[in-house]
Protein backbone atom coordinates (compact mmCIF):
# COMPACT_ATOMS: atom_id res chain seq x y z
CA UNK A 1 0.00 0.00 0.00
CA UNK A 2 1.24 3.46 -0.86
CA UNK A 3 2.33 5.73 1.94
CA UNK A 4 -0.05 8.49 2.90
CA UNK A 5 0.05 11.83 4.68
CA UNK A 6 -2.67 13.87 6.35
CA UNK A 7 -3.84 16.81 4.20
CA UNK A 8 -6.05 19.66 5.39
CA UNK A 9 -7.32 22.33 3.03
CA UNK A 10 -8.97 25.09 5.05
CA UNK A 11 -10.14 28.62 4.34
CA UNK A 12 -11.21 31.32 6.78
CA UNK A 13 -14.83 30.47 6.03
CA UNK A 14 -14.85 26.69 5.91
CA UNK A 15 -12.97 23.42 5.91
CA UNK A 16 -12.59 22.38 2.29
CA UNK A 17 -10.83 19.03 2.49
CA UNK A 18 -9.42 16.80 5.16
CA UNK A 19 -8.08 13.29 4.76
CA UNK A 20 -5.20 10.97 3.95
CA UNK A 21 -3.53 11.48 0.60
CA UNK A 22 -0.76 9.82 -1.41
CA UNK A 23 0.40 13.00 -3.11
CA UNK A 24 -0.53 16.64 -3.70
CA UNK A 25 0.20 18.94 -6.62
CA UNK A 26 -0.06 22.70 -6.20
CA UNK A 27 1.02 25.87 -7.96
CA UNK A 28 3.44 27.65 -5.66
CA UNK A 29 4.55 31.21 -6.24
CA UNK A 30 7.83 29.84 -7.63
CA UNK A 31 6.32 27.09 -9.72
CA UNK A 32 4.60 23.72 -9.68
CA UNK A 33 5.14 21.58 -6.62
CA UNK A 34 4.48 17.91 -6.04
CA UNK A 35 4.44 16.86 -2.40
CA UNK A 36 4.78 13.26 -1.25
CA UNK A 37 4.70 11.89 2.30
CA UNK A 38 7.74 12.69 4.47
CA UNK A 39 8.56 15.86 2.58
CA UNK A 40 10.90 18.30 4.33
CA UNK A 41 9.21 21.21 6.17
CA UNK A 42 8.30 23.84 3.58
CA UNK A 43 6.38 27.07 3.53
CA UNK A 44 5.37 28.83 0.33
CA UNK A 45 2.66 31.15 -0.96
CA UNK A 46 0.29 29.71 -3.55
CA UNK A 47 -0.87 31.17 -6.82
CA UNK A 48 -4.52 30.93 -7.76
CA UNK A 49 -4.95 27.53 -9.37
CA UNK A 50 -5.74 23.87 -8.96
CA UNK A 51 -4.76 21.65 -6.07
CA UNK A 52 -4.58 18.11 -7.44
CA UNK A 53 -4.90 15.51 -4.75
CA UNK A 54 -4.32 11.78 -5.06
CA UNK A 55 -6.29 10.34 -2.20
CA UNK A 56 -5.55 7.12 -0.41
CA UNK A 57 -6.23 4.17 -2.79
CA UNK A 58 -5.44 6.34 -5.80
CA UNK A 59 -8.61 8.32 -6.26
CA UNK A 60 -7.99 11.76 -7.72
CA UNK A 61 -9.59 14.94 -6.54
CA UNK A 62 -9.19 18.53 -7.76
CA UNK A 63 -9.84 21.68 -5.75
CA UNK A 64 -9.57 25.25 -6.94
CA UNK A 65 -7.91 27.71 -4.58
CA UNK A 66 -7.67 31.46 -5.03
CA UNK A 67 -4.21 31.65 -3.51
CA UNK A 68 -3.04 31.12 0.03
CA UNK A 69 -0.16 29.44 1.80
CA UNK A 70 1.10 25.87 1.73
CA UNK A 71 2.66 24.44 4.85
CA UNK A 72 4.38 21.09 4.65
CA UNK A 73 5.65 18.95 7.48
CA UNK A 74 6.79 15.36 7.20
CA UNK A 75 3.55 14.05 8.69
CA UNK A 76 1.05 16.68 7.62
CA UNK A 77 0.27 19.12 4.84
CA UNK A 78 -1.89 22.20 5.37
CA UNK A 79 -3.22 24.49 2.68
CA UNK A 80 -4.41 27.78 4.17
CA UNK A 81 -6.53 28.87 1.23
CA UNK A 82 -7.76 32.39 0.50
CA UNK A 83 -11.47 32.79 -0.07
CA UNK A 84 -11.04 35.09 -3.06
CA UNK A 85 -8.30 36.25 -5.38
CA UNK A 86 -6.29 38.86 -3.53
CA UNK A 87 -4.05 41.58 -4.73
CA UNK A 88 -2.48 44.67 -3.23
CA UNK A 89 -4.60 46.89 -5.53
CA UNK A 90 -7.82 45.12 -4.66
CA UNK A 91 -7.11 45.37 -0.94
CA UNK A 92 -6.25 49.02 -1.32
CA UNK A 93 -9.51 49.63 -3.12
CA UNK A 94 -11.47 47.85 -0.40
CA UNK A 95 -9.75 49.99 2.23
CA UNK A 96 -10.54 53.20 0.34
CA UNK A 97 -14.17 52.14 0.02
CA UNK A 98 -14.42 51.49 3.74
CA UNK A 99 -12.97 54.92 4.47
CA UNK A 100 -15.29 56.62 2.03
CA UNK A 101 -18.29 54.93 3.56
CA UNK A 102 -17.18 56.11 6.99
CA UNK A 103 -17.02 59.77 5.95
CA UNK A 104 -20.32 59.50 4.14
CA UNK A 105 -22.02 57.81 7.03
CA UNK A 106 -20.77 60.40 9.48
CA UNK A 107 -21.68 63.40 7.33
CA UNK A 108 -24.74 62.68 5.25
CA UNK A 109 -27.76 61.04 6.70
CA UNK A 110 -29.27 58.50 4.35
CA UNK A 111 -32.79 57.20 4.69
CA UNK A 112 -31.74 54.09 6.63
CA UNK A 113 -29.58 56.09 8.83
CA UNK A 114 -32.19 58.47 10.12
CA UNK A 115 -34.28 55.50 10.94
CA UNK A 116 -31.57 53.87 13.03
CA UNK A 117 -30.86 57.10 14.81
CA UNK A 118 -34.50 57.84 15.41
CA UNK A 119 -34.95 54.34 16.77
CA UNK A 120 -32.09 54.92 19.19
CA UNK A 121 -33.56 58.20 20.34
CA UNK A 122 -36.99 56.65 20.71
CA UNK A 123 -35.57 53.84 22.85
CA UNK A 124 -33.88 56.43 25.04
CA UNK A 125 -37.08 58.46 25.42
CA UNK A 126 -39.07 55.36 26.30
CA UNK A 127 -36.53 54.43 28.94
CA UNK A 128 -36.77 57.92 30.43
CA UNK A 129 -40.55 57.79 30.45
CA UNK A 130 -40.47 54.47 32.20
CA UNK A 131 -38.25 55.90 34.93
CA UNK A 132 -40.59 58.86 35.36
CA UNK A 133 -43.60 56.58 35.60
CA UNK A 134 -41.89 54.44 38.18
CA UNK A 135 -40.98 57.49 40.24
CA UNK A 136 -44.58 58.74 40.08
CA UNK A 137 -45.95 55.44 41.31
CA UNK A 138 -43.82 55.57 44.42
CA UNK B 1 -71.54 47.94 26.27
CA UNK B 2 -68.85 50.41 27.27
CA UNK B 3 -65.50 50.02 25.53
CA UNK B 4 -66.18 46.43 24.53
CA UNK B 5 -65.41 47.02 20.90
CA UNK B 6 -62.21 48.91 21.63
CA UNK B 7 -60.97 46.16 23.93
CA UNK B 8 -61.78 43.54 21.34
CA UNK B 9 -59.85 45.34 18.60
CA UNK B 10 -56.91 45.82 20.96
CA UNK B 11 -56.86 42.09 21.69
CA UNK B 12 -56.88 41.48 17.96
CA UNK B 13 -53.92 43.78 17.36
CA UNK B 14 -51.91 42.26 20.20
CA UNK B 15 -52.63 38.84 18.81
CA UNK B 16 -51.23 39.93 15.46
CA UNK B 17 -48.12 41.30 17.12
CA UNK B 18 -47.72 38.04 18.97
CA UNK B 19 -47.88 36.09 15.74
CA UNK B 20 -45.09 38.25 14.32
CA UNK B 21 -42.83 37.96 17.37
CA UNK B 22 -43.33 34.23 17.56
CA UNK B 23 -42.46 33.90 13.86
CA UNK B 24 -39.35 36.01 14.41
CA UNK B 25 -38.38 33.77 17.30
CA UNK B 26 -38.60 30.68 15.12
CA UNK B 27 -36.60 32.31 12.34
CA UNK B 28 -33.93 33.36 14.85
CA UNK B 29 -33.66 29.79 16.14
CA UNK B 30 -32.89 28.37 12.72
CA UNK B 31 -30.53 31.22 11.82
CA UNK B 32 -28.71 30.80 15.10
CA UNK B 33 -28.03 27.12 14.35
CA UNK B 34 -26.55 27.98 10.98
CA UNK B 35 -24.49 30.80 12.46
CA UNK B 36 -23.11 28.45 15.09
CA UNK B 37 -22.04 26.03 12.39
CA UNK B 38 -20.29 28.89 10.65
CA UNK B 39 -18.44 29.77 13.86
CA UNK B 40 -17.22 26.20 14.13
CA UNK B 41 -16.14 26.20 10.47
CA UNK B 42 -13.79 29.16 10.97
CA UNK B 43 -11.77 27.43 13.69
CA UNK B 44 -9.53 25.06 11.69
CA UNK B 45 -8.14 27.96 9.64
CA UNK B 46 -7.30 30.07 12.69
CA UNK B 47 -5.69 27.06 14.35
CA UNK B 48 -3.61 26.29 11.27
CA UNK B 49 -2.53 29.93 11.10
CA UNK B 50 -1.58 30.03 14.75
CA UNK B 51 0.46 26.85 14.39
CA UNK B 52 2.39 28.10 11.37
CA UNK B 53 3.01 31.56 12.83
CA UNK B 54 4.18 29.93 16.04
CA UNK B 55 6.56 27.70 14.11
CA UNK B 56 8.01 30.65 12.21
CA UNK B 57 8.42 32.66 15.40
CA UNK B 58 10.36 29.79 16.92
CA UNK B 59 12.51 29.37 13.87
CA UNK B 60 15.65 31.45 13.81
CA UNK B 61 14.90 34.40 11.59
CA UNK B 62 16.19 37.87 12.34
CA UNK B 63 13.17 39.65 10.95
CA UNK B 64 10.97 41.16 13.63
CA UNK B 65 7.57 42.11 12.34
CA UNK B 66 6.05 45.39 13.67
CA UNK B 67 2.86 43.45 14.55
CA UNK B 68 4.85 41.55 17.13
CA UNK B 69 6.58 44.39 18.97
CA UNK B 70 5.06 46.51 21.72
CA UNK B 71 5.37 50.29 21.69
CA UNK B 72 4.20 53.19 23.83
CA UNK B 73 0.49 53.83 23.57
CA UNK B 74 -0.46 57.26 22.32
CA UNK B 75 -3.41 56.38 20.16
CA UNK B 76 -5.53 53.27 20.00
CA UNK B 77 -7.76 51.77 17.35
CA UNK B 78 -10.95 49.78 17.75
CA UNK B 79 -12.76 47.57 15.30
CA UNK B 80 -16.31 47.40 16.57
CA UNK B 81 -18.66 44.74 15.32
CA UNK B 82 -22.38 45.30 15.81
CA UNK B 83 -25.58 44.05 14.26
CA UNK B 84 -27.31 45.61 11.28
CA UNK B 85 -30.77 45.20 12.72
CA UNK B 86 -32.36 45.80 16.09
CA UNK B 87 -34.86 43.82 18.15
CA UNK B 88 -32.14 41.79 19.77
CA UNK B 89 -32.38 42.90 23.38
CA UNK B 90 -29.49 44.72 24.98
CA UNK B 91 -26.87 43.10 22.79
CA UNK B 92 -25.54 46.24 21.12
CA UNK B 93 -26.18 48.55 24.06
CA UNK B 94 -24.13 46.40 26.42
CA UNK B 95 -21.32 46.24 23.89
CA UNK B 96 -21.21 50.02 23.38
CA UNK B 97 -21.34 50.59 27.12
CA UNK B 98 -18.21 48.52 27.50
CA UNK B 99 -16.48 50.55 24.78
CA UNK B 100 -17.54 53.85 26.36
CA UNK B 101 -16.07 52.74 29.69
CA UNK B 102 -12.78 51.86 27.97
CA UNK B 103 -12.81 55.22 26.22
CA UNK B 104 -13.11 56.97 29.56
CA UNK B 105 -10.10 55.17 30.96
CA UNK B 106 -8.07 55.90 27.81
CA UNK B 107 -9.09 59.54 27.95
CA UNK B 108 -7.82 59.84 31.50
CA UNK B 109 -4.45 58.68 30.16
CA UNK B 110 -4.62 61.18 27.30
CA UNK B 111 -4.91 58.46 24.71
CA UNK B 112 -7.05 59.15 21.65
CA UNK B 113 -9.02 56.56 19.76
CA UNK B 114 -10.00 55.74 16.20
CA UNK B 115 -12.83 53.45 15.23
CA UNK B 116 -13.66 51.12 12.40
CA UNK B 117 -17.30 50.18 12.65
CA UNK B 118 -19.04 47.16 11.21
CA UNK B 119 -22.85 47.12 11.25
CA UNK B 120 -25.59 49.76 11.21
CA UNK B 121 -26.01 49.95 14.94
CA UNK B 122 -22.40 50.84 15.64
CA UNK B 123 -22.45 53.43 12.87
CA UNK B 124 -25.52 55.10 14.30
CA UNK B 125 -24.11 54.95 17.80
CA UNK B 126 -20.77 56.51 16.94
CA UNK B 127 -22.46 59.19 14.92
CA UNK B 128 -24.19 60.26 18.11
CA UNK B 129 -21.37 59.46 20.50
CA UNK B 130 -18.74 61.27 18.48
CA UNK B 131 -15.33 59.80 17.86
CA UNK B 132 -13.17 59.45 14.83
CA UNK B 133 -14.62 56.80 12.56
CA UNK B 134 -12.13 55.91 9.85
CA UNK B 135 -13.82 52.93 8.24
CA UNK B 136 -17.33 51.64 7.99
CA UNK B 137 -19.02 48.49 6.73
CA UNK B 138 -22.65 47.45 6.80
CA UNK B 139 -24.94 44.95 5.18
CA UNK B 140 -23.02 41.73 5.74
CA UNK B 141 -26.34 39.91 5.83
CA UNK B 142 -26.87 36.48 7.29
CA UNK B 143 -23.91 34.91 5.53
CA UNK B 144 -20.95 37.20 6.23
CA UNK B 145 -18.03 36.89 3.82
CA UNK B 146 -14.39 37.41 4.64
CA UNK B 147 -14.27 39.87 1.73
CA UNK B 148 -16.66 42.11 3.68
CA UNK B 149 -14.10 42.85 6.37
CA UNK B 150 -10.94 43.17 4.28
CA UNK B 151 -11.37 46.91 3.66
CA UNK B 152 -11.95 47.94 7.27
CA UNK B 153 -9.14 45.71 8.53
CA UNK B 154 -6.74 47.06 5.94
CA UNK B 155 -7.45 50.65 7.01
CA UNK B 156 -6.63 49.79 10.62
CA UNK B 157 -3.54 47.73 9.76
CA UNK B 158 -2.25 50.60 7.65
CA UNK B 159 -2.90 53.01 10.50
CA UNK B 160 -0.87 50.73 12.74
CA UNK B 161 2.01 50.45 10.30
CA UNK B 162 2.00 54.24 9.76
CA UNK B 163 2.15 54.72 13.52
CA UNK B 164 -1.23 56.47 13.73
CA UNK B 165 -2.36 53.89 16.24
CA UNK B 166 -0.24 51.88 18.64
CA UNK B 167 -2.73 49.26 19.61
CA UNK B 168 -5.66 47.65 17.87
CA UNK B 169 -8.63 46.07 19.61
CA UNK B 170 -11.55 44.03 18.39
CA UNK B 171 -14.95 44.40 20.06
CA UNK B 172 -17.74 41.89 19.53
CA UNK B 173 -20.24 39.72 21.40
CA UNK B 174 -19.12 36.19 22.18
CA UNK B 175 -21.63 33.43 22.09
CA UNK B 176 -21.43 31.82 25.53
CA UNK B 177 -24.67 29.91 25.19
CA UNK B 178 -28.18 30.54 23.91
CA UNK B 179 -29.15 32.55 26.97
CA UNK B 180 -25.90 34.37 27.43
CA UNK B 181 -23.84 36.56 25.11
CA UNK B 182 -21.01 38.66 26.42
CA UNK B 183 -19.29 41.66 24.87
CA UNK B 184 -15.51 41.22 24.78
CA UNK B 185 -12.59 43.41 23.82
CA UNK B 186 -9.69 41.43 22.34
CA UNK B 187 -6.31 42.86 21.58
CA UNK B 188 -5.36 42.24 17.96
CA UNK B 189 -2.16 44.27 17.69
CA UNK B 190 0.53 43.93 18.77
CA UNK B 191 -0.14 40.20 18.73
CA UNK B 192 -0.25 38.98 22.31
CA UNK B 193 2.84 36.85 22.89
CA UNK B 194 1.95 33.23 22.53
CA UNK B 195 3.49 30.93 25.04
CA UNK B 196 6.49 29.48 23.24
CA UNK B 197 6.71 25.82 24.04
CA UNK B 198 10.10 25.09 25.57
CA UNK B 199 10.64 21.91 23.57
CA UNK B 200 13.79 22.10 21.52
CA UNK B 201 13.04 23.44 18.11
CA UNK B 202 15.73 22.14 15.84
CA UNK B 203 14.08 22.49 12.48
CA UNK B 204 13.00 25.40 10.35
CA UNK B 205 10.97 25.59 7.19
CA UNK B 206 12.37 25.76 3.71
CA UNK B 207 11.02 29.10 2.61
CA UNK B 208 10.10 29.73 -0.98
CA UNK B 209 11.08 32.44 -1.76
CA UNK B 210 11.81 34.33 1.54
CA UNK B 211 10.41 34.10 5.04
CA UNK B 212 9.70 37.82 5.30
CA UNK B 213 6.92 38.25 2.71
CA UNK B 214 5.37 34.97 3.78
CA UNK B 215 5.22 36.11 7.38
CA UNK B 216 3.76 39.49 6.32
CA UNK B 217 1.09 37.76 4.33
CA UNK B 218 0.31 35.25 7.05
CA UNK B 219 -0.02 37.90 9.76
CA UNK B 220 -2.39 40.02 7.64
CA UNK B 221 -4.48 36.96 6.92
CA UNK B 222 -4.44 36.00 10.56
CA UNK B 223 -5.76 39.37 11.72
CA UNK B 224 -8.41 39.27 9.01
CA UNK B 225 -9.51 35.82 10.06
CA UNK B 226 -9.72 36.96 13.69
CA UNK B 227 -12.00 39.83 12.68
CA UNK B 228 -14.03 37.53 10.48
CA UNK B 229 -14.44 35.13 13.38
CA UNK B 230 -15.68 38.07 15.44
CA UNK B 231 -18.23 38.94 12.78
CA UNK B 232 -19.49 35.37 12.59
CA UNK B 233 -19.64 34.97 16.34
CA UNK B 234 -21.42 38.28 16.70
CA UNK B 235 -24.00 37.07 14.18
CA UNK B 236 -24.59 33.93 16.24
CA UNK B 237 -24.99 36.10 19.35
CA UNK B 238 -27.39 38.38 17.49
CA UNK B 239 -29.70 35.55 16.57
CA UNK B 240 -29.55 34.06 20.04
CA UNK B 241 -30.33 37.43 21.64
CA UNK B 242 -33.15 38.02 19.19
CA UNK B 243 -34.55 34.61 19.92
CA UNK B 244 -34.64 35.31 23.66
CA UNK B 245 -36.05 38.82 23.17
CA UNK B 246 -38.77 37.58 20.84
CA UNK B 247 -39.68 34.75 23.18
CA UNK B 248 -40.11 37.27 25.99
CA UNK B 249 -42.17 39.51 23.71
CA UNK B 250 -44.41 36.60 22.72
CA UNK B 251 -44.94 35.65 26.36
CA UNK B 252 -45.71 39.23 27.31
CA UNK B 253 -48.20 39.54 24.47
CA UNK B 254 -49.90 36.38 25.73
CA UNK B 255 -50.15 37.76 29.27
CA UNK B 256 -51.48 41.05 28.01
CA UNK B 257 -54.11 39.26 25.97
CA UNK B 258 -55.23 37.24 29.01
CA UNK B 259 -55.55 40.41 31.08
CA UNK B 260 -57.48 42.19 28.36
CA UNK B 261 -59.83 39.23 27.91
CA UNK B 262 -60.63 39.39 31.60
CA UNK B 263 -61.38 43.10 31.34
CA UNK B 264 -63.49 42.47 28.26
CA UNK B 265 -65.54 39.75 29.93
CA UNK B 266 -66.07 41.87 33.01
CA UNK B 267 -67.27 44.75 30.86
CA UNK B 268 -69.59 42.42 28.98
CA UNK B 269 -71.01 41.00 32.18
CA UNK B 270 -71.52 44.47 33.65
CA UNK B 271 -73.34 45.56 30.49
CA UNK B 272 -75.68 42.56 30.64
CA UNK B 273 -76.35 43.08 34.34
CA UNK B 274 -77.14 46.71 33.71
CA UNK B 275 -79.49 45.93 30.84
CA UNK B 276 -81.30 43.33 32.93
CA UNK B 277 -81.75 45.67 35.87
CA UNK B 278 -83.04 48.37 33.50
CA UNK B 279 -85.63 45.99 32.07
CA UNK B 280 -86.69 44.83 35.54
CA UNK B 281 -86.90 48.43 36.73
CA UNK B 282 -88.92 49.37 33.63
CA UNK B 283 -91.32 46.46 34.13
CA UNK B 284 -91.76 47.40 37.77
CA UNK B 285 -92.57 50.99 36.84
CA UNK B 286 -95.21 49.90 34.30
CA UNK B 287 -96.68 47.24 36.61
Amino acid sequence: MAMTVQLDVVSAEEKIFSGLVESVQVTGSEGELGILPFHAPLLTPLKPGMVRIVKQFGEEHVIYVAGGVLEVQPDSITVLADVAVRGEDLDEQAALDAQKRATEAMQHAGADFNYAEAAAQLAEAIAQLRVIQKLRKK
Amino acid sequence: MAGGKEIKSKIGSINNTRKITSAMEKVAVSKMRKAQERVAATRPYAEGMRKVIGNIAQGNIEYRHPYLSERDVKRVGYIIISTDRGLCGGLNTNEFKKVVLEMKSWKSQNVEAEFAVIGNKATAFFKRFGGKVVAQQTGSGDVPRLADVIGSVKVMLQAYLDGRIDRLFLVYNTFVNTMKQEPVIDQLLPLPQTEVSPKEHKWDYLYEPDPQPILDMLLDRYIESQVYQGVVENAASEHAARMVAMKAATDNAGNLMDDLKLVYNKARQAAITQELSEIVAGAAAVG
